[in-house]
């Protein structure tokens, strides 16, 4: 039997560890819950506390935090479901699945491909759930803002998770991921603009916050979920054409980053 | 070609440390062949290269003639893999880790799934194969990474440590399984252990030791290079003992890891003549064949059990 190869074995092996992704987390009843479960309570605890004590700058008074934070809640889901199906990466190819994956004859940009689909499309899956609250938290959800908001979210999840994947790849141990975890992604969602507004901060804050293409997917997120009509009461970020095309730049590199490191680091895989 | 493995002075490093240096040998179609040796000896760095996950830092390795550092495709169709740690998807079941599996070799549709059932149907895992991997047992989960292992008819099963963490039964059925396996599909099998009774199954063995082949051939052969017997004496003074027997007796006594070792054409007269003079000295005598371990002994000075329990030597 003569294995096949070219374009079709890269999209079947793809496909194969997509779909790997998808069986195993619905089989984790406790992944599934804590996944949906962890982000809607944070937003509505920290919304209903927070609500109270701030005043969103520059906004209208109308808005209220549960909606301003709306769209940082969303990068948050993306961006934890990115870490933790990536984390895995570092155990699974050193014990687990990815070493049987890694010795088969196929294209290492497959196996960045697939995994990153796959964390991406949980990610989304998890993120269009939320969305069913956004009335609760006061915005009005077209059939265009659905749309245009899963657009958005797809766009910054493949962002997101490829550079997880790019990070993950690159570490010997969870250890350091957490440690990366801490010192870099969370500030990254912190300083994006989605919970609190720039415009009050430090002009040395102002500066990372700008140069944090985070900042750039939630505001596309924001005019995402406000399609068509003038986000500017909640908007605090960059302009749409801006937002998009530097998330689409993002999510380019960070692939980019991801397929380098696979291609050229799975020597040291085991090491 | 007769030769479905062929090692050529490789060598590899890790940053400063020297993990192989220059190990050549070469496996035969059909063998079951051994790669024995303590812990940090390089079997495991050994078998990283020949599985194409770490280019040699210098040397070549060959699988079916292509080179695992820059043919690397071509020698993972050849290839099947074992890992020491599973490498099934715990939450799958058997049949799906195999699917996903046949996929990354390009095969899928019917004729997969037939050729899924044949493997599963060989390890006898038919009645659990849909059930997810984490309620089978661990004997099982290691058939089930050999129905894997062997899902693309590869030319060379290589399996790292197969039998750790099994017990005793389930390590009989293995090598029962592996033995039925290779005369049905002569395929060749490759493993690395560090039991002496799993080396002295395999048609040949290389024994490595920090990085280099300590001796090459079938252990039968090896065996008999030592020739008569082996004693190995304990005693509450063994160095003194040692010296004196080896003044007295006229034979080559050694100090081996706190342990008095003998090799003799004719064992039971030594033991007679040492018990006669030194019984009051020895703890115990132990008289017997050669084994692989004698052979690892001779060659290195000291023995392949001992270095293996001592967790200094470990690190790799």
């Amino acid at each position: 039997m003569t294995p096949k190869s070219g374009p079709g074995a890269l999209w079947l092996a793809c496909w194969t560890l997509w779909r790997r992704e998808m069986v195993r987390f619905l089989r984790q009843r406790s992944r599934v819950i804590g996944a949906l479960g962890t982000p809607v309570i944070f937003w509505l605890l920290m919304g209903a506390g927070l609500q109270e004590s701030l005043q969103v700058p520059g906004a209208d008074a109308r808005v209220n935090y549960l909606e301003f934070s709306f769209p940082g809640a969303i990068a948050a889901i993306l961006l934890f479901t990115a870490i933790f199906s990536t984390i895995s990466l570092i155990d699974d190819r050193r014990e687990g699945f990815l070493q049987g994956v890694l010795v088969a004859p196929v294209p290492r940009s497959a196996i960045a491909l697939g995994k990153i689909l796959g964390a991406t499309t949980l990610a989304v899956g998890q993120a269009v759930f939320f969305l069913f609250l956004a009335p609760a938290a006061g915005i009005r959800m077209g059939l265009s803002e659905a749309a245009a908001s899963i657009g958005a979210m797809i766009l910054l999840a493949f962002a997101v998770t490829s550079l997880g994947f790019w990070l993950a790849w690159r570490m010997d141990s969870t250890q350091g991921f957490h440690a990366v975890m801490n010192l870099f992604l969370l500030p990254m969602l912190v300083l994006s603009g989605a919970f609190f507004p720039p415009a009050g901060s430090a002009p040395w804050l102002r500066g990372v916050i700008a140069v944090n293409p985070m900042t750039y997917g939630v505001a596309m997120l924001r005019h995402a979920l406000y399609f068509g009509r003038d986000a500017s009461p909640v908007s605090v970020g960059a302009a749409p054409g801006v937002a998009l095309a530097i998330s689409s730049l993002f999510a380019l590199l960070m692939f980019g980053f991801a397929l380098r490191t696979v291609s050229r680091e799975s020597a040291r895989v085991l090491q | 070609m007769p030769e479905v493995v062929q090692v050529e002075s490789l060598r590899h490093a890790y940053g400063q440390r020297i993990a192989l240096s220059g190990v050549s040998f070469s496996v035969r179609r059909g063998e079951l062949f051994g790669l024995l040796g303590p812990n940090g000896g390089g079997k495991t760095t050994l078998f990283r290269i020949l599985t194409t996950l770490l280019p040699p830092t210098a040397g070549e390795a060959r699988i079916c003639g292509c080179d695992v550092g820059t043919d690397r495709d071509n020698a993972r169709r050849h290839l099947g893999v074992v890992f020491q740690s599973p490498s099934l998807d715990i939450y799958l079941t058997a049949r799906e880790n195999l699917r996903h599996a046949g996929h990354l070799y390009g095969q899928r549709g019917r004729e997969l799934e037939s050729r899924i059932e044949a493997r599963l149907a060989d390890v006898e895992l038919m009645e659990r194969a849909d059930e997810p991997v984490k309620n089978l047992s661990g004997g099982m989960r290691r058939r089930a990474e050999i129905a894997k292992g062997m899902l693309h008819d590869p030319d060379i099963l290589i399996l790292d440590e197969p039998s750790a963490g099994l017990d005793p039964s389930a390590r009989r059925d293995l090598w029962r399984r592996l033995q039925a396996l290779r005369e049905s599909t002569g395929v060749t099998i490759l493993f690395t252990t560090h039991y002496l009774e799993e080396a002295d199954r395999c048609d040949r063995v290389v024994i490595l030791d920090r990085g280099h082949v300590v001796v090459h051939g079938s252990p039968a052969d090896l065996k008999s290079r030592i020739g008569g017997e082996c004693l190995t004496i304990a005693s509450p003074n063994c160095e003194q003992l040692c010296a004196e027997i080896a003044a007295e007796m006229g034979c080559p006594a050694r100090l081996v890891d706190g342990l008095i070792r003998i090799e003799t054409a004719d064992g039971p007269a030594l033991v007679a003549r040492l018990m006669a003079s030194h019984a009051d000295r020895i703890h115990s005598i132990l008289l017997g064949k050669p084994t692989l371990d004698d052979v690892f002994v001779r060659e290195t000075g000291h023995r392949l059990t001992y270095v293996t329990a001592s967790p200094a030597k470990g690190g790799e």
